[in-house]
């Protein structure tokens, strides 16, 4: 991998380690048509799936006063609003939960091993139906979660999706139980890869659980939390299904976020360049996360 | 660790503190141990449970407010097994529909990657860098904001209401990742493997069938389940470009039931449970390839 001028600007990492090409350093005759023709089927891929769908996108919202009907329109507020506290809140909780329970999976007690893979579960489990089971487990005095707290408790249960903190929340939850088990995973992975004596270095010396995380286990993960978090922000900011499926934007259209409100200006009130010119409107922060990150991995050598 | 104290008494009075703060703090770590694990277990359970609760209630007793079934029934499982209900009629095809998209969304991203990271990465074609680059700016714009553009696109093409729509969106989301782990991999496959095979005179594609595949075998498995996954999970593309009950996917049809209050919920959860069922068995049986996958390479901090 080399660089284009403003996204990458790191050396691709094979230069670093030179040596000597197997293949003509340039393809020629029937060699260069064989390569040619095996990244043909992908370049098409790409041409007409991503770059395509993305220009005609830029052009639906092309128009400045789409952006003011956004502006104008109370709903658009809201829902960034939505989208920073659930990005915000969902990931960076998702992510600092699951480095310490990362740290609490390398315990080496038998149920601890045995515990992995039924925390595991949610990340096998799709989306859809979990998403589902959720829904029906708030619903009211009726799904499972009030009949717990009536039953063990004597309380009676709010109704969550008619108050848009708690609906918001029941999405930030259900986000997190889905999506934490996969990075937890990671940062095991991570941690496993740090050399065993620096943690026995560490305890020589009298370091503490706490003063073992800050100085040891976080300068070393750091690069890799920086990582998996901006990633994450990027997958999360375009999550449609888990709003829709949990909350379903309720009350009345007060959680949702900018994937759910697209797809409502377009399918439901029937005005696709609103709902393109929405969503859109989320760039000028993906771009400079994505740049951030890919500076990072190249730099850092961070291997997901 | 260099508390040199001139009074060798204090200094084992000192230690003797500190031995037994530490079996208190022992004892104390354990519990929390176990009691994390519990809470652990409770809250990746509860939902599962609450998914299971509700297909075994009998039709029309569902949200009884109780905490398990009275009455136990598997009239649903029976029922999505039979078709048994309006809402289920065409099931055992839209299951085969979700088969057939995760099966083609595997076998595309396999081979377009694998051709393609073969081409950049071994092949070493003149601005490969360039095509690997652009790839991964796929994941810039989240496929969610691009359903738009793209549901139009595909009813220009008419495309709409046919599953090769979804493949394609699919296929494009999941290969930049495929290439990305197939370059990484491919690193650690020496390149005189090839040179050797050159000068036998093997053409390159024979190269790729005979050699490269089979050496990048681990690499595969944990994409291609990757890409199961990816197409097993996902649900706005094929919400929005499926919509006749013979051509869409058990997601869709799930969706469905959410449409009406007076939908029969047992049912819906006795799809839920079986479309989830073979990813989890596929999860468990690839269980550490997969993360090996996830790691290609290790990490370096």
């Amino acid at each position: 991998m080399s660089s284009t001028p403003q996204v990458l600007t790191a050396r691709p990492a094979a230069l670093h380690r030179p040596r000597r090409p197997s293949w003509p350093r340039h393809l020629h005759g029937s060699e260069l048509a064989w390569a040619a023709a095996f990244v043909v089927p992908y370049a098409a891929v790409f041409l007409a799936f991503v770059v395509y769908p993305v220009a005609y996108g830029l052009w639906m919202a092309r128009e400045p006063s789409l952006y003011r009907d956004l502006l104008r329109d109370p709903l658009y507020g809201r829902t960034v609003v939505n989208t920073l506290l659930y990005v915000g809140l969902g990931v960076n909780l998702k992510m600092f939960l699951a480095l310490l329970l990362s740290g609490f999976f390398m315990r080496r007690r038998w149920w601890i091993k045995a515990l992995l893979p039924i925390y595991i579960l949610p990340w096998a489990l799709p989306a859809i139906p979990a998403f589902v089971s959720f829904h029906w487990m708030l619903i009211g005095e009726e799904g499972f979660v009030d009949s717990v707290l009536s039953a063990l408790f004597g309380i009676p249960g709010p109704i969550w999706f008619t108050h848009r903190w708690l609906a918001l929340g029941s999405n930030i939850v259900a986000y997190i139980w889905k999506w934490m088990p996969f990075w937890t995973l990671t940062f095991l992975a991570g941690r496993l890869a740090i050399p065993q004596e620096l943690y026995e270095a560490a305890a020589v010396d009298g370091a503490g659980g706490c003063r073992r995380f800050t100085h040891v286990i976080f300068p070393l993960l750091g690069t890799l939390y920086l990582v998996c978090t901006l990633l994450s922000t990027l997958w999360t900011v375009g999550d449609f299904t888990t709003v829709y499926l949990v909350s379903e934007g309720a009350p009345s259209y007060s959680t949702d976020v900018l994937a759910t409100l697209g797809i409502h200006y377009a399918f439901d009130a029937a005005q696709p360049a609103l709902g393109v010119a929405a969503v859109m409107s989320a760039l000028p922060v993906l771009i400079p996360i994505a740049i951030v990150l890919m500076r990072t991995v190249h730099t850092k050598e961070v291997q997901l | 660790m260099s508390t040199i104290t001139a009074d060798p008494r204090l200094a084992s009075r000192a230690s003797t503190r500190a031995r037994r703060a530490v079996r208190r703090g022992r004892y104390l770590g354990k519990a929390g141990v176990l009691v994390l694990s519990v809470l652990l277990v409770v809250w990746t359970i509860v939902p599962i449970y609450n998914m299971v609760l509700i297909s075994l209630e009998p039709e029309g007793d569902v949200f009884t407010d109780h905490l398990w079934p009275k009455v136990p029934s598997v009239e649903s499982f029976l029922g999505v097994m039979t078709e048994g209900h309006w809402y289920l009629e065409h099931f055992w095809r839209q299951f085969a529909n979700s088969l057939y998209l995760g099966a083609m969304v595997t076998f595309l991203t396999l081979l377009f990657g694998s051709l393609t990271s073969f081409s950049i990465g071994r092949m070493r074609i003149r601005h490969g860098w360039l095509v690997s680059n652009c790839a991964l700016l796929t994941y810039v714009i989240p496929a969610s904001f691009l359903a738009i553009p793209f549901y139009r696109i595909m009813q220009n093409y008419g495309l709409a209401n046919n599953l090769w729509s979804v493949i394609a969106a699919l296929v494009a989301f999941a290969t930049p990742y495929a290439i990305f782990v197939f370059q990484e991999y491919g690193r650690s496959i020496p390149i005189e493997v090839d040179e050797s095979a050159r000068i036998d005179g093997a053409s390159p594609f024979q190269i790729y069938r005979r050699i490269y595949l089979p050496l990048m075998a681990p690499a595969l498995v944990a994409v291609g389940t990757y890409a199961l996954l990816l197409a097993w999970n996902e649900f706005l593309y094929q919400f929005l470009l499926l919509s006749t009950k013979s051509s869409m996917t058990v997601p869709v049809a799930l969706a469905q039931f959410l449409n009406s209050d007076q939908s029969p919920w047992n049912y819906m959860m006795a799809t839920a449970i079986v479309y989830a069922l073979p990813p989890v068995a596929i999860y468990y049986a690839f269980r550490r390839r997969m993360t090996a996958g996830l790691t290609m390479g290790g990490v370096k901090g």
